[in-house]
C-alpha cells in the first residue's frame, strides 16, 4: 500500500513540501467559513457564510493542528528544545495531512448523497477538498521523523493527573457528541474525524504518555474513567434512544470481557457463551415476579443475581469438566453443540414438550423493573435537574456490573493464577511437567467466565423486560468472539471498545445493520491479515503473532519490566 | 572424580527407587527392565548413545509416560501417576530440547515453577487479599534469589525468548528449582554450551547437591559426566548395561564399545 518517496526527494523537496502543506492547511481552514452545501439537510446545515457549524468547527481542529505541526518546527530546533526530538513533527503532519482529506471527502460525499447529486456541492467543500488534496499531496515529501518519544518527557503528578482528567472529560464530550448525530453523514464524518484526530494525537506521541502517566497514576486513572462513564447520562438530558444504546453497549461489553477471560487469559476458544448470558437471563426472569414464571419465590435481586451467576457456572463446569481434559479443539465444538442444546431446551421447557420453566419460545415477558429499597429502575428521576430515565439506570446498574468483571479481570491476570494462565497459552506441556494445575485453571476461567455472564444475564433480563430463547443463538456467541478479537485478545481497552464498535455500529447506521454480517467478515478478514492481534495488542498476544519481529520483542521485554514491579505486586491491579 | 563421595552417601535414604520400568512403544521396547535407585544427596549421571532410551526413561519417571511394567517409588512412596503431582512430591525436571515459557520473563517463568508451592485462590487475587500479597511478595523475593542461584541476577526482566543459549538452559534450571524439589532430573544440561559454560553448569550442579538435593543428569559429555556424578549408568537399547562408581564404567570395555560400536559420538545430541 505504501509508496515509497526516495530520500533524495524528500530532502530537496522539503520547503516547498512544508510551505504546500501550510497553504492547504489555509485553504481547509478558510473553507469553514464559507457554504459547503446548497440544501440545508445535508449534514447539520453547512449552508452559511462567515457562520460555521458545529460539524465545521469540530472538522477545523484537523487543519489548524496540520498548520501548527508544520510552522511550530519553523521556529527552529534550538528554541524547541528537547520537544525537537521528542515530538515527530513530520509524521504527525502527514498523519494529520491524510486525516483532513478523508474527513472532507466524506462530508463532501454525504452532502451529494443526501441532496442528490454533487450540484449541491457548494464552493467550500470544493475549497477544503483542494486544500485536502495539496496537503496530503505535499506533506508525504517532508522527510520522516524518528519515532516519538513523547512518553520519555518527565512531567510532575499534577500536570499527569490533569492529562489523564482532562483527556477523560474529552471522551466523554466527544461520546456524547457522537451520540447526538442520528443521521448517517453526519455520524461517519464525526466518527472519521475522531478515528482521525485519535491517529494524529498517537503519532504525536500523547498516549505513550498516558500510558507512563496512567501507570503512575493508575488509581486516578481508573477512578476518572469510571466517574466520566457514571456522568454519560447527564449528557443526555433523557433522551432514552441513546441511553437504551449505551446500556446495551454495556451489557455486550461486560459479557465480551467475560468471554475474554476464556478466550484471552486462558486461551480456550468458547463457541457458545451467550448461553451461559441466557442462563443468568432465564433464571433471573424465572425468579422474577412476571406473571408467565410459575416459581413464587422472588428473592430479593442481590440474591437472584448470585444465583444466576452460580447456575451459569454450574453449567460451565457441566460443559467444562469432561472436555477441558483434552485438547482444545474438542472445546469449541461441545460449546457450539451446548449453545444449540441450550436454545432448544429453553423451548422445550414448555409445559408440553417438557416441564413448564420457560414459557417456550415465547419467552418470559412482563418481566417487572428491579426496585432497591424504592429506587424504581422503571421510573424516570430527576437529578441536578437533569432527567434519567428508566436506561439510564440500567446502565448505571451495568457500569457496577462492568466493574467487577474489570476487577476479575485485571486482578487474576496479574496474580499466580494470570501467570499460570499465559504458561498454559505459551507451553501446556511444560506447564503441567512444572506443576501447574492446568486442567483445575482452565476449568477456574470456564467457570469464572460463565460466573460473570450469568451476572450480567440477570441484569438485561430485567433490562429487556423479556427473555426469549431466540435471544441467545450462535450468531451472538459470534460477535462476542468478533468483539474480543476485533478490540485485542487479553485487553481490557481492545475489547470494550470492540464492542463498543460492534454494538454501536448497527444501531446508529441503518444501512451497517442491513449488511452488518457481511461489513463485520470483511473488517474480521481485513483485520486478521494486517493486525491479527486486535485493534489494542496485548504485548504478550502480539509477540505470539509475530514471533519474528526482534523490535517488537525488545519494546515487549521494556513494556513487561515496567509493569511487573516486582517489589511491589500490587501495583499491577486495576490496569485499564 | 569424586569417587570418594560414594561411602558418604551410601547410607542415606533411597528416594528415587525405579524397579524394573519397561516402556513398550507399539513394537519398539525404548526402555527394557531398568532399574535405577537415587540417595538424598548424591549425582548420579545417565548415559547412553543416542536413542538409547535415557530421556524416555526420565519421562517415565516424571509421570509423563506411564511405563508399561514396573513401577517408581518416590520418598517411599509410589510416584503419582500426573506429572503435576511428581512434581510436588518433589521431583523436577529440565528438558533436553528447551522448553521455556518464551514470551514470559525470567522472573516470570521461575514464579511459575513456584505455582505447586504457592495457595493464592481466585477470591485472594480478584480481592487482593493478604495472602495474594504476602505469597506474591515472597515468590517474587525466592525467584531473585534463585535467578541469583543460576547466575542470571541481572536477566530477571529479560523475556526468556531473548536469552542466549546457555543462560536458558540455567533458567529451566532455576524454574526447576522453583518448584522446590528433593529430586532434580538435568536432560542434557550442557547440549550447546561452551566448555566455559559447562564448566560452570558442573559447579552449579555441585552447588545444587549441597543444598541437600539429589540430582539425576542424563549427558554426553564423559569429561563432565565423570567430573560430576558419584554414579554412572549406561544406557544401551534400553537396557542398563553397567552401573557402577564412574572409574568402573568409565573403563567398562562393554561401555566402551556400545560408544564406539555405535554412531554416536561423545557428543551428540538428539530430540526429547
Ligand atoms: N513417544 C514415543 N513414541 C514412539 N517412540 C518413541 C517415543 N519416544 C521415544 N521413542 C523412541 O524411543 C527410543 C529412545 O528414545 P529417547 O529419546 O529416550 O533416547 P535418548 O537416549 O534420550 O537419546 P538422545 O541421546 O538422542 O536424547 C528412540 O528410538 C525413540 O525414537
Ligand atoms: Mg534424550
Amino acid at each position: 500500500m505504501r509508496v515509497v518517496i526516495p530520500d533524495e526527494f524528500k530532502i530537496r523537496f522539503r520547503y516547498p513540501a512544508r510551505a504546500l502543506g501550510l497553504l492547504g492547511a489555509v485553504l481547509m481552514i478558510v473553507s469553514i467559513f464559507l457554504p459547503w452545501a446548497y440544501g440545508h439537510d445535508a449534514l447539520d446545515d453547512m449552508t452559511f457564510w462567515g457562520a460555521p457549524s458545529p460539524l465545521q468547527l469540530f472538522f477545523v481542529v484537523l487543519p489548524v493542528l496540520l498548520g501548527l505541526l508544520l510552522a511550530i518546527p519553523l521556529v527552529g530546533k534550538q528554541r524547541l528544545g528537547a520537544l525537537a526530538r521528542m515530538v515527530a513533527w513530520n509524521t504527525t503532519a502527514k498523519t494529520a495531512a491524510l486525516a483532513s482529506l478523508v474527513v472532507v471527502v466524506i462530508a463532501t460525499a454525504s452532502i451529494a448523497i443526501e441532496l442528490g447529486g454533487l450540484v449541491n456541492v457548494d464552493p467550500g467543500a470544493w475549497v477544503a477538498l483542494l486544500g485536502g488534496l495539496v496537503a496530503a499531496g505535499s506533506t508525504p515529501f517532508l522527510p520522516d521523523s524518528p519515532e516519538p518519544t513523547l512518553d520519555r518527557l518527565k512531567s510532575p503528578a499534577w500536570v499527569q493527573i490533569l492529562g489523564i482528567v482532562a483527556v477523560m472529560a474529552a471522551a466523554l464530550f466527544l461520546a456524547a457528541q457522537a451520540l447526538s448525530y442520528n443521521d448517517a453523514g453526519s455520524f461517519i464524518t464525526f466518527a472519521a474525524l475522531l478515528v482521525g484526530l485519535v491517529l494524529v494525537l498517537r503519532q504525536f506521541g500523547v498516549f505513550d504518555w498516558l500510558r507512563v502517566a496512567g501507570r503512575s497514576n493508575n488509581r486516578v486513572l481508573v477512578l476518572s474513567a469510571f466517574v466520566v462513564a457514571f456522568l454519560f447520562p447527564f449528557t443526555q438530558d433523557g433522551k432514552d434512544a441513546n441511553m437504551s444504546i449505551a446500556a446495551q453497549v454495556l451489557i455486550f461489553a461486560s459479557a465480551a470481557l467475560g468471554l475474554n477471560i476464556v478466550v484471552g487469559l486462558a486461551g480456550l476458544l468458547d463457541l457458545g457463551y451467550i448461553a451461559f448470558l441466557g442462563a443468568g437471563a432465564f433464571t433471573a426472569a424465572v425468579l422474577s415476579e412476571s406473571a408467565y414464571s410459575h416459581v413464587n419465590w422472588h428473592p430479593p435481586f442481590i440474591v437472584t443475581v448470585i444465583i444466576a451467576g452460580t447456575v451459569s457456572s454450574v453449567l460451565g463446569l457441566i460443559i467444562g469438566a469432561p472436555t477441558l481434559r483434552v485438547s482444545g479443539d474438542y472445546l469449541a465444538i461441545v460449546t457450539l453443540g451446548f449453545g444449540e442444546i441450550f436454545r432448544l431446551t429453553m423451548i422445550n421447557l414448555d409445559g408440553n414438550d417438557g416441564p413448564y420453566v420457560t414459557n417456550g419460545s415465547n419467552g418470559i415477558s412482563n418481566i417487572p423493573d428491579l426496585n432497591f429499597f424504592g429506587f424504581d429502575f422503571g421510573k424516570a428521576h430527576t437529578i441536578l435537574g437533569v432527567d434519567i430515565g428508566r436506561f439510564a439506570n440500567y446502565y448505571w446498574l451495568m457500569l457496577l456490573v462492568i466493574g467487577l468483571v474489570i476487577l476479575v479481570f485485571t486482578n487474576l491476570n496479574h496474580s499466580r493464577i494470570g501467570r499460570g494462565w499465559v504458561a498454559i497459552r505459551e507451553d501446556e506441556l511444560a506447564a503441567e511437567a512444572m506443576g501447574v494445575n492446568t486442567f483445575a485453571l482452565k476449568l477456574l476461567a470456564f467457570a469464572g467466565g460463565a460466573f460473570l455472564a450469568g451476572v450480567a444475564g440477570a441484569v438485561k433480563a430485567h433490562h429487556d423486560v423479556s427473555v426469549t430463547p431466540d435471544q441467545y443463538v450462535f450468531l451472538e456467541s459470534a460477535f462476542l468472539l468478533a468483539a474480543v478479537v476485533l478490540g485485542g485478545m487479553g485487553t481490557v481497552m481492545g475489547v470494550l471498545i470492540g464492542a463498543t464498535i460492534l454494538k454501536l455500529l448497527p444501531e446508529k447506521l441503518r444501512f451497517f445493520s442491513d449488511y452488518r454480517l457481511l461489513l463485520f467478515g470483511l473488517l474480521l478478514v481485513v483485520m486478521m491479515r494486517f493486525r491479527p492481534e486486535g485493534m489494542i495488542a496485548e504485548e504478550r498476544r502480539q509477540l505470539e503473532f509475530h514471533a519474528e519481529d526482534e523490535e517488537l520483542a525488545e519494546e515487549v521485554q521494556e513494556e513487561l519490566a515496567l509493569y511487573h514491579d516486582h517489589l511491589h505486586p500490587e501495583r499491577g491491579s486495576f490496569e485499564l | 572424580m569424586s569417587t570418594e563421595a560414594v561411602p558418604a552417601v551410601a547410607d542415606t535414604a533411597v528416594l528415587l527407587d525405579a524397579r524394573n520400568v519397561t516402556m513398550q512403544f507399539g513394537g519398539l521396547r525404548a526402555v527394557n527392565d531398568v532399574s535405577l535407585q537415587v540417595r538424598t544427596g548424591e549425582i548420579v549421571g545417565l548415559i547412553g548413545p543416542n536413542g538409547a532410551g535415557k530421556t524416555t526413561f526420565f519421562n517415565c519417571l516424571t509421570g509423563l509416560y506411564q511405563p508399561t511394567t514396573g513401577s517408581v517409588f518416590f520418598d517411599a512412596a509410589p510416584l503419582p501417576a500426573k506429572p503435576r503431582l511428581a512434581v510436588r512430591a518433589g521431583m523436577a525436571r529440565t528438558f533436553q530440547n528447551i522448553r521455556l515459557f518464551h514470551n514470559m520473563t525470567a522472573i516470570e517463568n521461575v514464579m511459575v515453577g513456584m505455582y505447586c508451592r504457592t495457595k493464592t485462590n481466585a477470591i485472594d487475587a480478584v480481592f487482593r487479599l493478604p495472602r495474594h500479597r504476602r505469597e506474591e511478595v515472597e515468590s517474587t523475593r525466592r525467584a531473585k534469589e534463585l535467578l541469583d542461584f543460576v547466575g542470571l541476577s541481572g536477566s530477571g526482566d529479560t523475556l526468556s525468548r531473548n536469552l542466549p543459549y546457555g543462560d536458558q538452559r540455567r533458567l529451566e534450571i532455576a524454574r526447576a528449582l522453583a518448584t522446590d524439589p528433593k529430586l532434580l532430573l538435568l536432560d542434557e544440561p550442557t547440549a550447546g554450551m561452551n566448555p566455559q559454560e559447562t564448566r560452570q553448569a558442573e559447579d552449579l550442579i555441585f552447588r545444587i547437591r549441597d543444598l541437600g538435593l539429589a540430582v539425576l543428569v542424563i549427558e554426553h559429555d564423559m569429561r563432565f559426566i565423570f567430573n560430576l556424578c558419584d554414579r554412572v549408568a549406561c544406557l544401551v537399547r534400553g537396557e542398563v548395561l553397567v552401573e557402577g562408581p564412574g572409574a568402573v564404567v568409565q573403563n567398562d570395555p562393554r561401555v566402551i564399545e556400545a560408544y564406539i560400536g555405535s554412531p554416536a559420538t561423545q557428543d551428540g545430541s538428539g530430540d526429547a
